[in-house]
């Protein structure tokens, strides 16, 4: 029971930072219908502007309040791969809308292998590993000598989480872009009848898709305290395993899809075999797909001749 | 308006304008990744240095670059553009045409003795192996994911499963069991067949990017089997010791019955090279003429209907699951004949050389070179392994750059960018016209924009 709970708290926080990644992944696929398979290395390069940003704050500037360095490298993050995303977007993918099918796959898989390999010239193959930031935990209770512990860091993700969600969420919702955003998934033709600047409305779902990336990113590298070029893979495909898992094109859809991979990867590597705990993520993926390829909360999609 | 005024410095002043704009997103870019680098010292923390010098010469190269092309290059595609299109072709088009392929047969046909000419017995290892025998197997791998997805239309990200699934068959029957490599040839072609339809199975359903993402998934599960299942395949290890070919039971050895021995050569390894490199180009060449015989008879016919169009396939009587079922068996299957040979050759297997990185660029090989065409499959795994091969032997670099500079590191960083450039410059590949298999009267050559694929 006690290792039951201390899972499922791993599992959420794991979960999370998974949740925040599969939002990118539904909300280009919504839009454009593509898979943006560069995804999970604009996560991993996203980590490494958080690091570079963390050592500039603690070791020039002499930053010590915690909270504040994480803010700021927060915010830094965000803002740069913002940057890259739009441009991968720019560059990448935009010249190829209305090509065929499998032309922006392709592309995406050749920014996949670009990112991860530049990052891996210009900052070196190595892993790299900071000092801890933050440190300490509750122990919520004590069960023949196990403790299940919540610890700050933990806590930290839940709620960055939490309220990126909710701003994202009103940003959808209520603002013209989430509109403009919501009507280009329906129709890009007739929204560009109507006054919506479809170039742009895109421009702007591969800028927050890299934001929430971003945080991913960021939190990611404060849990684990290392990373490397070539973390952005196996991350991105589950990922976009939760994307897939909560209906592709539905934001509530990956974030739980998010957290239900989480669970199993955590509850896996606790109760059968570390060792193929990527295998069960990769099973879950095959066995939606094949079985319930509209995911938990996906529109069933209709064939049209 | 002034646009009309001075039309010539307003061309200078955006011209500016837009380089300006672009030096300062190439500076937001770079600046966190290249301007910083984080260093492990001695005493194993994380330190950062500065690249000024780097970065800002970067970002100028940025600036320049677009300012050049605006200024010059823009004006003259656009001019380019405006030329009417020929509507015969060239001479030397027509001579190419129609001279290519024998050229090409012949070339590869003669390509070890050329090399060994020029280079002699001890030069000739690197240049028949790195570049002919990589080739060739990336060239046939090419061919046989052409059949899925260049002409079934299944997109398909995990054939380096059926690669593996190849090598690991021959890898182990032939240390376990002492099966000569002529007799597991042909086995491993079949267990990887056998895996194909296995796998083709459950994926009947699904179409497009989600095939291609489910296709994936096997091929990292295969891959995350075989390094987790240590007893059986050495992990991480992998397999070594693996035998090596014979020519027909006369081993490639110094010894009194080698091959050297027998036929009264002196022992060199160059006749194993040699040999290895005719066998991957007949293989190649099977697979080659095999799409060819087949494209012709009934099951090829209806992969190519079922890549236009599932629908009216099916409402014309074609059983598509077979149709596809084929098409993943003998894929898989000429993965599978090139995943013991691969294991032969190297005499070393690991689940490092299985890795998805290897499907996106079979992947990449047959999309780049113009699905479906198989001269442009083989141009594009020319252009994408040759040149990543050829940036191992770019040493002159060292004398610009510094002793420190390494041009392989950038192999890869260069293959993910062609592939994005090939891309957004030629989104239908390198060969982009293919003739129809099935014509009446007389065959004409259409431009591959006509034909969809990519959605089975």
């Amino acid at each position: 029971m006690e290792i039951f709970i201390q899972q499922l708290i791993n599992g959420i926080t794991l979960g999370s930072i998974y949740g925040l990644i599969a939002i990118g992944y539904t909300m280009v696929f919504g839009i454009i219908g593509m898979v943006n398979f560069a995804h999970g290395d604009v996560f991993m390069v996203s980590s490494f502007i958080a690091l570079i940003a963390f050592l500039i704050l603690t070791t020039w500037l002499g930053v010590t309040s915690v909270a504040l360095a994480l803010l700021i490298v927060l915010v830094v993050a965000m803002v740069f791969t913002s940057l890259v995303n739009w441009t991968i977007e720019r560059l990448a993918y935009r010249p190829l809308r209305g090509s065929f099918r499998l032309a922006p796959l392709i592309s995406a898989i050749g920014m996949s292998i670009f990112l991860s390999n530049f990052v891996q010239v210009s900052q070196g193959p190595r892993n790299k590993s900071t000092p801890p930031m933050v440190q300490g935990e509750f122990v919520l209770f004590t069960k023949n000598d196990y403790g299940v512990t919540l610890s700050y860091k933990q806590l930290i993700i839940w709620g960055v989480t939490a309220v990126l969600l909710a701003a994202f969420w009103y940003l959808v919702t209520k603002t013209k872009l989430g509109r403009a955003q919501r009507a280009c998934e329906q129709d890009q033709k007739m929204a560009a009848l109507v006054g919506v600047d479809v170039d742009r409305t895109i421009s702007m779902t591969f800028v927050i898709a890299a934001a929430l990336a971003a945080v991913a990113g960021t939190m990611y590298l404060m849990y684990y305290g290392v990373v490397s070029f070539a973390d952005g893979f196996v991350p991105g495909v589950k990922a976009f395993t939760a994307a897939v898992l909560g209906g592709i094109g539905s934001l509530p859809g990956a974030v739980i899809g998010g957290i239900l991979i989480g669970l199993i990867e955590t509850m896996w590597s606790a109760y059968f075999s570390i060792d193929y705990k990527d295998v069960a993520a990769f099973s879950v993926l095959v066995i939606t797909l094949i079985f319930l390829p509209q995911g938990l909360f996906g529109r069933p999609d209709v064939e049209k001749v | 308006m002034t646009l009309e005024a001075t039309p010539e410095r307003n061309r200078f002043a955006a011209a500016f304008y837009d380089a300006g704009v672009t030096a300062l997103i190439a500076f937001g870019l770079l600046l966190p990744l290249i301007g910083f680098l984080t260093v492990t010292n001695i005493r194993n923390e994380l330190e950062l240095t500065t690249r000024w010098p780097l970065l800002f010469s970067l970002v100028g190269i940025a600036g320049f670059g677009r300012l050049f092309y605006s200024l010059t290059l823009a004006p003259w595609l656009r001019q380019r553009a405006m030329r009417p299109v020929p509507t015969t072709l060239p001479l030397w088009r027509v001579l190419l045409g129609k001279w290519f392929v024998p050229f090409a047969v012949g070339f590869v046909i003669a390509y070890p003795l050329i090399v060994l000419a020029i280079n002699g017995l001890g030069g000739s290892v690197k240049w028949i192996d790195n570049f002919g025998i990589q080739i060739l197997i990336y060239v046939m791998l090419g061919w046989g994911l052409n059949i899925v997805v260049g002409l079934a239309g299944l997109l398909d990200l995990g054939y380096v499963a059926f690669y593996a699934v190849g090598a690991y068959a021959y890898a182990l029957l032939a240390k376990e069991f002492g099966f000569s490599f002529w007799i597991l040839l042909p086995l491993a072609g079949v267990l990887s067949s056998f895996w194909g339809i296995l796998l083709g199975f459950p994926v009947l359903r699904l179409r497009g990017d989600y095939l291609a993402i489910v296709t994936l998934a096997f091929g990292e599960i295969i891959r995350l089997v075989l390094i987790n299942w240590v007893d059986l395949t050495g992990g991480y290890a992998g397999i070594t010791g693996i035998p090596r070919p014979t020519f027909f039971g006369i081993p490639f050895n110094a010894n009194e019955d080698g091959f050297a021995a027998t036929f009264g050569l002196e022992f060199s390894p160059i006749y194993r090279t040699v040999f290895l490199y005719y066998l991957i180009l007949a293989l190649a060449f099977l697979t080659a003429f095999v799409t060819v015989r087949l494209r012709r008879l009934p099951v090829g016919r209806a992969w190519e209907a079922l890549r236009e169009d599932e629908i009216a396939c099916r409402s014309l009587g074609i059983n598509t699951t077979n149709t596809k079922l084929t098409a993943f068996g003998i894929g898989a299957m000429f993965a599978g004949f090139a995943g013991s040979f691969f294991a032969a050759r190297q005499g070393f297997i690991s689940p490092d050389s299985f890795t998805f990185l290897e499907s996106a660029s079979i992947l990449a090989i047959v999309v780049l070179g113009g699905m479906g065409s198989q001269i442009g499959v083989a141009c594009a795994a020319i252009v994408m392994i040759g040149g990543t091969e050829i940036m191992r032997e770019l040493d002159f670099l060292k004398r610009i750059f510094g002793e420190t500079f390494d041009p392989t590191q950038y192999r890869m960083l260069l293959f993910g960018f062609a592939m994005v450039l090939i891309m957004v410059v030629r989104p239908r590949g390198l060969i982009s016209s293919r003739s129809p298999s099935v014509f009446l009267k007389e065959r004409k050559n259409i431009g591959s924009d006509l034909v969809k694929e990519g959605h089975g």
